[in-house]
């Protein structure tokens, strides 16, 4: 890495990785700077991969480092060439034409409108840069400073006003009509988050890389806050669920894997050692028992946790392939069994859509209840929970004041093999208001749980 | 014992380039993206393991074969199931020919003499770590579907990764004279450790996009008429979109592919679909949503 210019920026785009939740080793960064001498920087996207190759080794963290890379290794600076010839041509126009005007704005949504239908990427990416330069731009703070915002250009561009000229576009070229409506809006949803990405780009040229990603970044998806989730990094969290409940089903069931071999089966072994004069060189073990472990899950879905509850369900629809004995439960203030929406083999989207409707079902009164809750769960599911069973509870602890029925949950947890509770709110709110917390984690050991990372440390520690 | 450092390592030159890379996997029926083509580069210039995640069917056991295709090496393969041990993997000492070495020794012989006879090279069964290290040829190790194995296999991997060296406490250490081209694959049923992670490269394997997905389908069965492709290559785009158990990989496009030519199908409509759906939907759960969601009998 030649010129203290370049490794500066190594190392702040190191750091900046780091703040954001990556974790970047020194033998990491060693390699990155190996490779880079490797690849030469000539080429940004090879630059990309390189860095990407030797530091990121989570697909769930690979949009974070994306939006990085971008503000460190900038696509270009400014408005690019692209807006030096319109500045240009503006000059020698005989109109005095503002940068920002009706004509404009009807003129760049025409050619947004073409570069959508033909899905020029090249075109998309200057479109981009040219709407944030000419109806993004806001007075900066100081004389000659100028700041860009992502909002107002897609306000006044509004490409999702396009998706039907698009899509009408692309029936034309021949697509069907449920296609060209899905391309068009993917393709309108690409070229928001390019103006999003621009600006981002613009504000880092002014400010500083680091303030930028200090604030307008999104924490990387296993730092992400569960309650407040949105759909789509849900869609991306539930990807990353699978290989996790496969552990914590393995983790549960420790006792039976930790003895690899069952016992010996003398009987065999002696029979097959008549063939080699009497010396057992081959021993023969029985079967191992097959784990008997079963899984109660008792699930919150009230609106304070809506978003948690769907991914816990998702959750409990992944443990659902490794447990053949699990039974899952909602509350909000009765309980409701859900277990045979989770038929093996079933369809995820499915089994979400009818928990959803099924949800209702789980509110009589629509106010979080957990101590009629959970009195109900003993008396009508009571048998569930076994000395084989471990107990999952996912809930805030937020009771509206009712009572807590702590009895009910201190002989639920006494007959359950292991109980644990994970609570989405942030331990510094546990007791405030209406929370429980701390008199329910004195019965079940409760973990503050608000995101991937901490499910994942959960799920670790349960190991020991 | 002999050194375990050796005195002067044969280099390969594996690729020359990130562009040398894509070109040379083209080559070989491997069609690459830049992404593959750097990390494939780097793995060789940098000679350290790669590590390919993705689900199954992306390609990640095939770029170890290409690799070895393009560079002219020998594959070994370690494939990875619950239960693999060191002895699987790495070496065993054949002990029922000991044994009997053992029996038919004659009386008048010391112990400390057999023991020395019985731990050679004779009675040593090599695995394949231990037999890509030991190959003075180049040689791409793949340890295929990693994911599988107990968590101890990864200490043992991560020991043999960063020495490339395996001591065998009878004999001594053995090291690589030549560093293999080392490709771990994993469909990511479960996370790997962070230590082996930070031990090798990382590449993530996904569908590809909709045209090299044609190139594939293109180059692997070139029967095919080129509409045809475009219209299979837009079908499986559209069940991947789809909340399928198992969504369709590449190896089912070409499995498709093959049999829309046998069936001498020119035209994919939906009741062409409907019909050849079974080749790439292997639940009937995903069948029943697919013909569902997609109406394909409406
Ligand atoms: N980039 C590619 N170029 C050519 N063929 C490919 C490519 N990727 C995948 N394939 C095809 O897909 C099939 C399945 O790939 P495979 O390597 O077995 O998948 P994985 O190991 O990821 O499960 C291969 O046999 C090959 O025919
Ligand atoms: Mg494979």
């Amino acid at each position: 890495m030649t010129g203290s210019g370049l490794l500066q920026r190594h190392l702040s785009f190191l750091e900046a990785l780091r703040g954001a939740g990556l974790p970047v080793s020194l033998a990491e960064d060693l390699d990155a700077v190996a490779a880079l001498g490797a690849v030469g920087w000539h080429d940004r996207e090879t630059v990309r991969e390189t860095y990407a190759a030797t530091l990121v080794k989570r697909l769930g963290h690979r949009p974070t480092f994306d939006t990085l890379f971008d503000l460190w290794f900038p696509r270009m600076i400014g408005g690019g060439v692209a807006e030096q010839g319109r500045a240009a041509a503006d000059e020698t126009s005989s109109e005095p034409t503002s940068r920002d005007n009706a004509a404009a704005l009807a003129d760049l949504r025409e050619r947004l409108s073409a570069a959508l239908t033909s899905g020029d990427e090249q075109a998309l990416a200057a479109l981009a840069a040219e709407a944030l330069g000419r109806f993004g731009a806001m007075p900066g703070r100081g004389p000659g400073l100028s700041s860009w915002s992502a909002y107002t250009a897609l306000q006044r561009v509004s490409p999702a006003d396009l998706v039907g000229r698009v899509a009408q576009g692309l029936v034309d070229g021949g697509l069907d009509g449920e296609a060209a409506e899905r391309r068009a809006g993917g393709r309108v949803g690409d070229f928001t988050r390019r103006v999003e990405d621009d600006a981002r780009r613009r504000i880092a040229e002014e400010k500083g890389a680091e303030h930028v990603a200090d604030v307008a970044v999104r924490p990387s998806l296993d730092r992400l806050d569960l309650t407040t989730a949105r759909r789509a990094d849900l869609d991306e969290l539930r990807r990353e669920i699978y290989p996790l409940a496969r552990r914590l089903a393995s983790r549960l069931t420790q006792e039976q894997h930790a003895r690899r071999r069952g016992p010996l089966d003398v009987r065999r072994t002696v029979r097959a050692s008549m063939s080699t004069g009497g010396v057992p060189l081959v021993t023969h073990h029985k079967p191992r028992r097959p784990h008997r472990t079963e899984l109660v899950v008792l699930c919150d879905v009230s609106g304070s946790v809506a978003s948690f509850a769907r991914f816990t369900l998702m959750l409990v629809f992944a443990l659902r392939e490794q447990f053949t004995n699990v039974r899952a439960f909602t509350f909000v203030d009765t309980v409701h069994e859900v277990t045979h929406h989770f038929t093996p083999g079933g369809d995820l989207a499915d089994t979400m859509t009818a928990l959803a409707a099924d949800t209702d079902k789980a509110a009589t009164w629509g106010r979080t209840h957990y101590g009629r809750a959970l009195s109900r769960f003993a008396s009508e599911h009571g048998d569930a929970v076994t000395s084989r069973s471990s107990l999952l509870v996912l809930g805030d602890a937020r009771s509206n004041h009712g009572d807590l029925a702590l009895d009910v949950v201190r002989d639920l947890a006494g007959t359950a093999r292991h109980a644990h509770w994970l609570n989405p709110e942030r331990r510094r709110h546990w007791d405030t208001g209406d929370s429980a917390a701390s008199a329910y984690g004195a019965i079940v050991p409760m973990v503050e749980c608000r995101n991937l990372a901490q499910l994942t440390e959960f799920v670790h520690d349960l190991a020991r | 014992m002999p050194d375990p450092t050796p005195t002067q390592a044969p280099t390969t030159t594996w690729f020359a380039s990130p562009d040398d890379a894509v070109a040379r996997l083209g080559e070989v029926g491997y069609l690459a993206d830049t992404a593959t083509g750097t990390v494939g580069f780097l793995a060789g210039a940098l000679e350290k393991p790669l590590l390919v995640e993705g689900p199954a069917g992306v390609g990640k056991t095939e770029l170890a074969k290409a690799v070895a295709r393009a560079a002219g090496a020998d594959l070994v393969r370690l494939q990875c199931y619950e239960g693999l041990d060191e002895a699987r993997a790495l070496y065993e000492w054949n002990y029922k020919k000991q044994l009997l070495r053992i029996q038919s020794s004659k009386d008048d012989q010391a112990w400390s003499e057999t023991h020395d006879d019985i731990f050679t090279e004779e009675f040593l069964l090599t695995r394949p770590l231990l037999t890509a290290i030991r190959r003075e040829e180049p040689t791409v190790l793949l340890i295929d579907e990693v994911d599988k194995t107990d968590v101890e296999v990864e200490g043992l991997l991560l020991e043999v990764l960063s020495d490339f060296a395996v001591t065998i406490p009878e004999l001594g250490t053995v090291a690589a004279t030549r560093r293999p081209f080392v490709v771990l694959t994993s469909n990511a049923s479960r996370e790997l450790s962070e230590a082996v992670k930070r031990r090798c490269l990382y590449l993530h394997l996904d569908y590809p996009d909709a045209e090299r997905e044609r190139e594939i389908v293109l180059s692997q069965v070139p029967e095919l008429e080129e509409k045809v492709a475009g219209q299979l290559v837009a079908a499986v785009g559209r069940l991947r979109e789809l909340e399928l158990k198992k969504a369709p990989s590449i190896a089912e496009s070409v499995d498709w592919a093959r049999t829309l030519v046998a069936l001498e199908i020119g035209d994919l409509d939906d009741a062409a679909i409907d019909r050849t759906l079974g080749v790439v939907l292997k639940h009937s759960s995903d069948t029943d949503r697919a013909v569902r969601e997609l109406r394909l009998r409406a």
